[in-house]
């Protein structure tokens, strides 16, 4: 079965390169512009994996996460947080709040992608 | 009632019967006279009544003597006595207009001494007073971060604190840290610390300001805008400190310039941590400008023209890969430079993660909110964890830190209805974890986040909000709740920072260094009229030294020299000199068994050319002052071609100076003479300990050569050579 990525993200530069890349490397893959729009597509697609933008207007990708994780029926659902935000802080509050990974932009695609595989392989 | 006659008419009455009587031994000579009929008996009976006349006189005199002449003038001594010693009384005799003068004396004397004591004890508080007033000018100089030296006019320094000391007395880096620059110390002077020509400068301007607002004041009339008196100036010091100094005019009584203080702040980091960011900026500019010129230059290319070859058109997509990770290394390595600077988390204080805890738990727990400390696991997990807390620190605004957690707590406790926490702050990585947890209620995600951003008491109270706050510490905050054990945390994610470097141990000695003498306000440089100059109040440098065995001329040499400086009469111990100098040639063994000095402690030490020179600088201005001299001199000399260095200064001799004071004495060896003076010696052997056992026992001796007369340098340099020659005599 195809496994699905949801992107998170408000930058539609980053959001057309990775769309791309994750489709060309055999995902189905949604798109949401804003926190809120993500836990819409949570529920409505059920991804498997979701890369979120922590940056983001309205309820940023901390907030997004944290609410993903508070829904045990989402627990199985890897988060890989991408942000610009580098800081030790930053990282340790994503990680702390449950996400999986968290990438600091600029990334390597092809990096994300093996890492993106290796996690979905886990299952 | 007849005696009171007697007492008044005293005098007369008495007179009156020593007429009597003598007209009644007239007569009766006359008498018998008249009876008697030869010239021979008559004469004989003549000279009888002339003798017995002369007897009667001569009681009177003696009687009139008794009552009151002998007493008068003995009172007249013992009036002298009184005055040089007031508890002196004078003893009532003679005639009681004698005893009354007597009596009223002593009571003089009574009143004078009450006055006498009076007057000590009054200038007794005085003095108290005045010294509780210098250790608290003393103390209030310890503790500014700023240095400050109070110079007189001549610049010689009267006063510094510790953060002036650290800030000039900065050692070029050199083998066995030495002193390449002049160093500072009481009585010394500030040129050559600090470059002449600024000082001279800007002492020029106060000057001309000075005269300014003198001349303004008498013409009373003007645009009334003056310069202050003060100047600044920046200056290099050595050890390439940079510091911005600000002097200022001491005004005595006259309103003439006496004296001035300097303030010496160390810009060194801000100028550097000022540059630093600006190099900062240009690098990743001009990285960052390169590097998007050419990524936009091969897009543009890309898409001009797209009909181009695939080999082309690959090197230029090579190209957008290339430039764009040149970018992202960029970014990083500038982020990873100077992080710090732009942390900006300077202002904060330094504190240690336990310290913090502690604060935070006095100031959080209440009555509506218990906060309690976590208890430590028993098992081996609590040692190791503890031992690592113990190393962890962090840079925060202690104040607003708690404030905006207080006000947390109060929502908690008033709108969550959560009364108990557990706190405990440890390391996460390179962070400290500040952890609040409790049982039972949720407030929920949002809540705290509300919470966090809401401004405790309002906007005007100016308290930052909690987000606020964390912000500026570079932290973050994270709340999690767990449904199935309803067990919440609140962690607030700091960045921990390094320990701090350990502070400077105070001096050796007891009691607060002495950094300030007022009373060299007035002193002057010690110049060729110094056989005039009284000793006490020169300045000495008293030194001593240990060699590798007893013969300088069969090539001994000086393997540690120990000075201490006395600056008008007090021994300065922490301006002292101690170093050890690695000799040419070997230690005898008999001079090890002495003074403990072993080959291996002078491995790393510095050769004597280094070393007298700034031994040298160490005693400039001062008078030296050695135990049998004449042998540390001797030393000295026959180096002295080696090393290019001459001491000619002045020299005093302890040895001779005792057999000065105490010439029959058979002992005048350092111990001997510091037990007779009352010194106890410490540290005997070692340059150093005996440098200021030397200098303990010649502060003694100044007052006993006083009591034989000799006050002055010069007194005392004849006095010494009188001993010798009488010594060699023998």
């Amino acid at each position: 079965m195809r496994r699905r990525i949801l992107i998170v993200d408000d930058e539609p530069n980053i959001v057309l390169s990775l769309e791309f890349l994750m489709q060309q490397s055999g995902f189905d893959v949604a798109v949401a512009r804003d926190g809120a729009e993500a836990l819409e597509r949570m529920q409505s697609f059920q991804p498997d994996l979701v890369l979120l933008d922590v940056m983001m207007p309205v309820l940023n990708g901390f907030e997004v996460c944290q609410k993903i994780r508070e829904n045990s029926a989402w627990n199985d659902v890897k988060i890989v947080m991408l942000s610009a935000k580098g800081r030790e802080s930053e990282v340790n509050k994503g990680l702390a709040l449950g996400a999986d990974a968290y990438v600091t932009k600029p990334f390597s695609t092809r990096e994300l992608v093996e890492r993106v595989a290796g996690m979905m392989a886990q299952e | 009632m007849l005696a009171r006659f007697f007492e008044r008419y005293r005098f007369a009455v008495t007179l009156a019967l020593l007429f009597a009587l003598q007209i009644l031994v007239v007569a009766a000579f006359w008498v018998v006279g008249g009876l008697a009929q030869e010239s021979g008996q008559r004469a004989a009976l003549l000279l009888a009544l002339a003798l017995l006349l002369l007897l009667a006189l001569g009681l009177g005199l003696r009687a009139l003597f008794g009552a009151f002449l002998l007493p008068v003038s003995r009172l007249g001594e013992e009036a002298v006595l009184m005055k040089n010693n007031p508890v002196h009384r004078v003893t009532p005799q003679g005639a009681p207009e004698v005893r009354a003068l007597g009596a009223a004396l002593n009571d003089m004397a009574v009143a004078y001494q009450a006055l006498q004591e009076e007057g000590q004890a009054r200038i007794a508080a005085a003095g108290r007073e005045l010294a509780q007033e210098k250790t608290r000018l003393a103390a209030l100089m310890a503790e500014l971060s700023v240095g400050v030296l109070v110079c007189n006019v001549e610049g010689r320094i009267l006063l510094y604190n510790h953060r002036a000391r650290q800030l000039l007395a900065r050692a070029k880096s050199g083998p066995g840290g030495a002193l390449d620059t002049a160093p500072l110390g009481l009585g010394r002077s500030l040129f050559g610390l600090v470059e002449r020509g600024l000082v001279v400068h800007a002492l020029e301007q106060i000057q001309h300001r000075l005269r300014q607002q003198r001349e303004a004041v008498d013409n009373a009339g003007g645009d009334g805008a003056q310069a202050e008196a003060a100047s600044r100036f920046v200056a290099t010091l050595a050890g390439g400190l940079l510091v911005r100094a600000s002097m200022a005019p001491v005004l005595d009584d006259m309103a003439e310039m006496g004296g001035f203080v300097l303030v010496l702040e160390d810009i060194t980091r801000e100028v550097e941590a000022d540059s630093r960011r600006d190099a900062l900026l240009q690098a990743f500019t001009r990285n960052a400008r390169s590097a998007l010129a050419n990524l936009r230059a091969a897009v543009e290319m890309l898409q001009a023209y797209p009909g181009m070859e695939t080999a082309r058109r690959e090197r230029f997509v090579g190209v957008i890969e290339e430039e764009s990770q040149r970018l992202a290394r960029g970014i990083e390595r500038a982020l990873n430079d100077y992080g710090g600077e732009f942390e900006g988390r300077r202002e904060f204080e330094e504190m240690r993660a336990s310290d913090l805890l502690g604060m935070l738990l006095r100031r959080l727990d209440s009555a509506a909110l218990r906060i309690f400390p976590v208890p430590v696991a028993a098992e081996d997990d609590g040692n190791r964890v503890a031992a690592e807390e113990a190393g962890l620190w962090l840079a925060v605004d202690s104040y607003s830190l708690s404030q905006a957690l207080a006000h947390w707590c109060r929502r908690m406790a008033d709108e969550a209805d959560v009364h108990e926490m557990h706190l405990e702050v440890r390391r996460d990585g390179g962070l400290a974890r500040i952890e609040f947890a409790w049982q039972g209620a949720a407030p929920g995600a949002e809540r705290m986040r509300a919470w966090e951003l809401a401004t405790p008491g309002g906007a005007s109270d100016g308290a930052a909000s909690l987000g606020t706050v964390l912000e500026r510490h570079a932290g973050e905050s994270v709340y999690h709740y767990d449904a199935v054990s309803a067990h919440s945390r609140y962690c607030l994610l700091l960045p921990a920072s390094a320990p701090p470097a350990p502070l400077e141990i105070a001096s050796r000695g007891e009691g607060r260094p002495v950094f300030y003498d007022f009373d060299l306000f007035r002193q002057t440089g010690q110049d060729a009229a110094i056989d005039a100059m009284p000793l006490a109040q020169l300045s000495y440098t008293v030194f001593d030294t240990e060699t590798t065995g007893l013969h300088p001329a069969a090539g001994d040499e000086i393997i540690s020299i120990g000075a201490v400086r006395i600056v008008n009469g007090r021994l300065l111990q922490q301006e002292n000199f101690d170093r050890l100098i690695r000799p040419r040639c070997p230690l005898s063994a008999d001079s090890v068994a002495i003074h403990g000095i072993t080959e291996s402690m002078l491995e790393g030490q510095p050769r004597v050319e280094q070393v007298l020179p700034q031994f040298q600088r160490f005693v400039e201005d001062t008078v030296l002052v050695a135990h049998n001299a004449a042998f540390d001199l001797r030393f000295l000399q026959m180096q002295e071609e080696q090393t290019g260095v001459r001491l000619d200064r002045q020299v005093l001799d302890t040895l001779l100076l005792s057999q000065v004071i105490h010439p029959h004495q058979a002992e005048h060896t350092l111990e001997a003479i510091a037990a007779r003076l009352g010194v106890t010696v410490v540290g005997r052997h070692t340059a150093l300990g005996d440098a200021i056992v030397t200098a303990e026992v010649f502060l003694r001796m100044l007052p006993l050569l006083a009591e034989k007369g000799i006050r002055t340098y010069g007194q005392a340099r004849d006095a010494e050579q009188r001993t010798r020659y009488a010594r060699l005599r023998y």
